[in-house]
């Protein structure tokens, strides 16, 4: 029996969000992956960006594929409705599930064999197709829930916990993202919580395809020296190139920063991306220079993180679509079906 | 010597050859249509293979004033317009038919065939001498082989043009160079050719109301009143024209006034994503379909399980073709019956339709997104490649204003409030069917999470034996509902008690009634049932207890109705006998006569009382 149902007990000093919730609405069961796995710090930061956005937890749908990662779910939002689809194809359930009611807001979560090795086709295809959602890839450079085979983020050169040497080029989800067409792509980490916490938020907020790669060690299968996701070597080698703070629609904007240090995009919901930039030439509005400075970054070993690139004004797969504003799974035999006179008409043409 | 010439009115066969994209195809449906204009039935075939140079296509026409929308073999007018393909195309007209051919170049006399008459009209020198723009000589060259042949076959002028005017409304500046083509080719037969031939068309009132349409088109037109929103598919022959079609029909009855699209259609990067865009937005309260054909139903096998096992309503029309992989992919066949039944891995079983027309491609197409719903699994519809890419002649489209879409069991944030217990997967009423709800109904009841791993009643994750068995039994049970629940099974009683019985379904109907027909003029009484659905509702198996032996007739080489008729029915084998057509060509009257009068045959069976050799549909010599 692997559910464990947590107490709803609520301490009546937790703070409560503009809704009334406290940050215990946001749970979901206990984990069950393994003490000190990433995975559980990226559903905490999960949950935190949910309560600090308002959110009412009913209208996310949280979809994913298989494996640890995509087990997590299960240990967040537990008033929201979840879909553990089959490995590998979470961005087409989710991408039909956006077309059915474009009014919830998706967050898809997966690992790098979910979406790097037996989902790698879906994944670019979600991109490209602009999907509005919050895609999270918990990105541990191996198959934890197959116990430790290598993944396809695998870096070249790195070690197993074995001792075999990964032979293969690692794949870089985050330069894929960039070359898909993703509107809003971050990388960033799961022992860091202040950094991914408001990057959730922003890509939450975000009205396009948003992907977030967050590295996650497994303690069990990916932490050992020789390893490139252990929680020591993404520390030793993480190059933060922005600090984000979002402020959403309708929030007062209180805090000054000196000229020059701070960018600010606007985003189509009104809602505004405040980076402090960390480093001086980063401009995450600018696909090209974006996309130069990765390969620069990749090239000396160091993985950049944060907000890496942005389009505040994105198109999603409804605009292209040109669907009604009105969720279709909302519509009724009215808005739906032609009735009699016109299969008449019709039937009359085809004679 | 006097030649043979076969003499039929309204009951022969035409076939044209013809090169892809010379624009034969609209020539071709207007000949065809305005037979059908005069009252007389026809039933046109296209058959286009996939990949032999030269890009042949055929289109035959069967004209049949008794309705028999079969296909009928053999050929007695060829109008022969593909030089690549002529030999075949000689050689395939019956003794005493009649050639009809571009006499623009000389032929030698060897490319001719002495038992047969032939036809010839300069259409080159004609169009060359009549127009100077290449791409108009082309187009007209059809238009005046269409006038030639209503000389020759008595179509009567006044139809085509009028057909021809209904195609050009609204273009009225491409009306008069058409109709002056039309009797260009007309007037040079009447002039220079003896029309007096054997076969003509008479006008006769066989036609009455029907409609004539493809199945693909109908069964998207069926996804519409449905109420299906969100189609997603992979080109795939002969399913991709159903997609378009439904993209057509949305267009036209789907667009809000703002211009908006009601729907959502996309052509996914495979059919494993296809089928996951299905069961996301089924998941989420949509109603969803994907189109595809036998390849797809492999890839979708996974994702089959899981809308199974999660209870995922969605709707699959499989346009199958002649397998396995690209076996023949422009070629018909119903070999899709048991990958579909039991698609995926695990214990699983789903509901399949099987329409017999274009007519049950529209009622069965919209009924598929009800019984999906109230089912809440996968439902089948199982077409082929005959009836989904051919216009066939069928009942008129009908539909109820008073009906409504069943969305099925799906507690809303009223019945959550009132107190109902929500269990996903708990069966309150003894049908076998959860409630479900939609995500986002309500802010803290009602949420649930779908997974394809096992759980008890309320979602929860288990891996509990008992609560996996509960629920597998209780899928079982669905099942059963299912059973009355889907189109039931026609009888077609024979005129006289009989020992016999014939079970078929989908597109073979038409060669089926028209085989009962031969078979009793020869004295040999058959009781048939149509399937029209799986799971089989109790009439099958009581249909087969009640006759000593049973023909399931097919179009797949395994017997693949059969099969599932033995292993689910528990029946005997010894008392099905398969009667198999699987050459990808539809499956004819004269086949299935053949089969079991031989078979009938070596059961010793004797014809009840002997009528002269009749005449009977088709036979011309
Ligand atoms: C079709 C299929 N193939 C293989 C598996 C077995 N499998 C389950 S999880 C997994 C790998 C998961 O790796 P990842 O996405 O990186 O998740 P992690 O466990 O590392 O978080 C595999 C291969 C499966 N469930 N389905
Ligand atoms: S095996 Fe690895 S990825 Fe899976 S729970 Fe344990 S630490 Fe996390
Ligand atoms: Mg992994």
């Amino acid at each position: 029996m692997t559910y464990l149902a947590k107490p709803k007990l609520h301490h009546p000093n937790l703070p409560r969000n503009k809704l009334g919730y406290t940050r215990r609405d946001y749970e979901g069961a206990i984990s069950t992956l393994c003490a000190g796995c990433g995975h559980d710090s990226i559903s905490a930061a999960i949950i935190q960006a949910c309560f600090a956005l308002d959110l009412p937890p009913h209208r996310i749908a949280k979809l994913s594929g298989i494996g640890c990662s995509s087990k997590t779910p299960t240990y967040f939002l537990g008033n929201s409705h979840g879909f553990n689809t089959v490995h590998g194809r979470m961005p087409s359930v989710l991408t039909g599930a956006n077309l059915a009611n474009r009014d919830l807001i998706y967050l898809g979560v997966s690992g790098d064999g979910d979406s790097a090795s037996i989902g790698l086709g879906q994944f670019a295809h979600v991109m490209r197709r602009g999907v509005n959602m919050t895609y999270i890839v918990e990105n541990n450079g191996v198959y934890g829930l197959t116990k430790g085979q290598f993944s396809a983020t695998s870096d070249k050169g790195s070690k197993s916990k074995r001792g075999a040497v990964n032979a293969d080029e690692a794949i870089d989800m985050v330069g894929l993202a960039m070359q898909l067409g993703a509107t809003y792509i971050a990388r960033s980490f799961s022992g860091d919580k202040e950094q991914l916490v408001p990057l959730i938020e922003g890509a939450i907020l975000h009205q396009g395809a948003a992907f977030i790669d967050v590295i996650s060690p497994c303690v069990a299968f990916n932490n050992h020296d020789g390893s490139t996701k252990s929680y020591d070597y993404v520390r030793e080698h993480n190059e933060a190139v922005n600090f984000l703070d979002v402020i959403k629609f309708r929030d007062e904007i209180t805090t000054q920063y000196a000229p020059g240090t701070l960018q600010e995009v606007v985003q189509h919901d009104g809602s505004i991306l405040r980076l402090r930039k960390l480093h001086e030439n980063y401009d995450p509005t600018d696909h090209i220079a974006a996309m130069n400075h990765l390969a620069e970054s990749r090239a000396r070993h160091e993985i950049a993180t944060g907000l890496l690139f942005v389009n505040g004004e994105p198109a999603d797969l409804h605009a292209a679509a040109n669907t009604v504003s009105i969720p279709l799974n909302m519509l009724d035999d009215k808005a739906l079906n032609p009735g009699s006179a016109a299969l008449a008409k019709l039937n009359a043409a085809l004679r | 010597m006097k030649k043979l010439a076969i003499k039929a009115v309204n009951d022969f066969v035409i076939k044209f050859a013809n090169v892809n994209g010379s624009g034969s195809a609209s020539a071709n449906t207007l000949f065809a249509k305005s037979i059908l204009r005069m009252g007389v039935p026809v039933s046109p075939r296209n058959i286009f293979p996939s990949n032999i140079q030269g890009l042949p296509t055929w289109y035959e026409v069967r004209v049949t004033e008794s309705g028999y929308l079969a296909r009928r073999g053999g050929c007695d007018f060829m109008v022969a317009m593909n030089p690549q393909t002529w030999d075949k195309d000689v050689a395939e007209i019956e003794p005493g038919g009649y050639l009809f051919y571009d006499s623009t170049r000389q032929m030698p006399q060897s490319k001719f065939r002495a038992d047969i008459n032939v036809i010839g009209i300069p259409l080159t020198e004609i169009v060359n001498s009549a127009y100077n723009d290449p791409r108009q000589r082309q187009l007209f060259k059809n238009i005046i082989y269409v006038g030639a042949l209503s000389a020759l076959l008595d179509v009567e002028v006044a139809v085509i043009e009028q057909l021809i005017a209904e195609q050009y409304k609204g273009k009225e500046k491409l009306l008069p160079p058409n109709i002056a083509a039309l009797h260009m080719g007309r007037d040079y037969a009447l002039t220079h050719l003896d029309c007096n031939i054997g076969l003509k068309v008479k006008r006769a009132d066989k036609v009455g109301d029907q409609i004539f349409v493809e199945g693909n088109s109908a069964a998207a037109l069926g996804a519409v009143y449905g109420g299906a929103t969100v189609a997603a598919w992979y080109p795939i022959t002969p399913s991709s024209s159903l997609a378009e079609a439904f993209a057509k029909h949305c267009k036209k009855f789907r667009t809000a006034e703002d211009g908006k699209a009601r729907y959502a259609i996309v052509q996914a990067e495979d059919e494993l994503a296809s089928i996951g865009m299905v069961i996301g937005a089924a998941w989420n309260g949509a109603r969803a379909f994907t189109a595809t054909s036998g390849p797809g139903i492999s890839l979708m096998q996974e994702f089959l399980g899981l809308a199974y096992f999660a209870e995922i309503p969605s709707v699959i029309f499989d346009v199958q073709r002649a397998g396995p992989s690209t076996g023949m992919p422009t070629r018909t066949q119903q070999s899709d019956v048991l990958s579909c039944a039991y698609a995926s891995h695990g214990d699983t079983k789903h509901v399949l339709l099987f329409p017999e027309d274009p007519y049950e491609c529209f009622t069965f197409g919209a009924e598929a997104f009800d019984l999906a719903d109230r089912l809440q699994t996968p439902i089948f519809v199982m077409l082929d490649l005959d009836i989904g890419m051919n216009e066939r002649l069928c009942k008129p489209f009908e539909w109820d204003d008073k009906r409504q879409m069943d969305r099925g069991k799906v507690m809303t944030a009223e019945d959550l409030d009132a107190g109902k217990d929500f269990g996903r997967y708990l069966d309150v009423d003894g049908d076998g069917i959860p409630f479900r709800t939609y995500p986002g109904t309500h802010p803290t009841k009602g949420s649930y999470f779908t997974r394809g791993t096992s759980r008890d009643r309320y979602a929860r994750y288990t891996e509990e034996g008992d609560a996996y068995v509960d629920n597998m039994q209780r899928l079982l049970h669905k099942f059963e509902t299912a059973k009355e629940k889907v189109p039931q099974p026609i009888i077609h009683a024979a005129a006289h008690t009989t020992r016999f019985g014939a079970i078929y379904y989908g597109s073979t109907s038409p060669a089926m009634h028209e085989a009962l027909d031969i078979l009793r003029e020869t004295g040999l009484h058959l009781d048939a049932m149509r399937i029209r659905a799986f799971p089989f509702s109790d009439d099958v198996l009581e249909f087969i207890a009640a006759h000593d032996d049973v023909f399931v007739v097919e179009q797949n080489r395994d017997a693949q109705l059969r099969t599932l008729l033995m292993t689910e029915g528990a029946i005997s084998p010894a008392v099905l006998t398969p009667v198999l057509h699987y050459d990808g060509t539809p499956i004819t009257a004269r086949f299935i006569a053949d089969e079991i009068s031989q078979k009938l045959k070596l059961l010793h069976v004797a014809p009840l009382h002997s009528v002269s050799a009749k005449r009977v549909g088709g036979e011309n010599k």
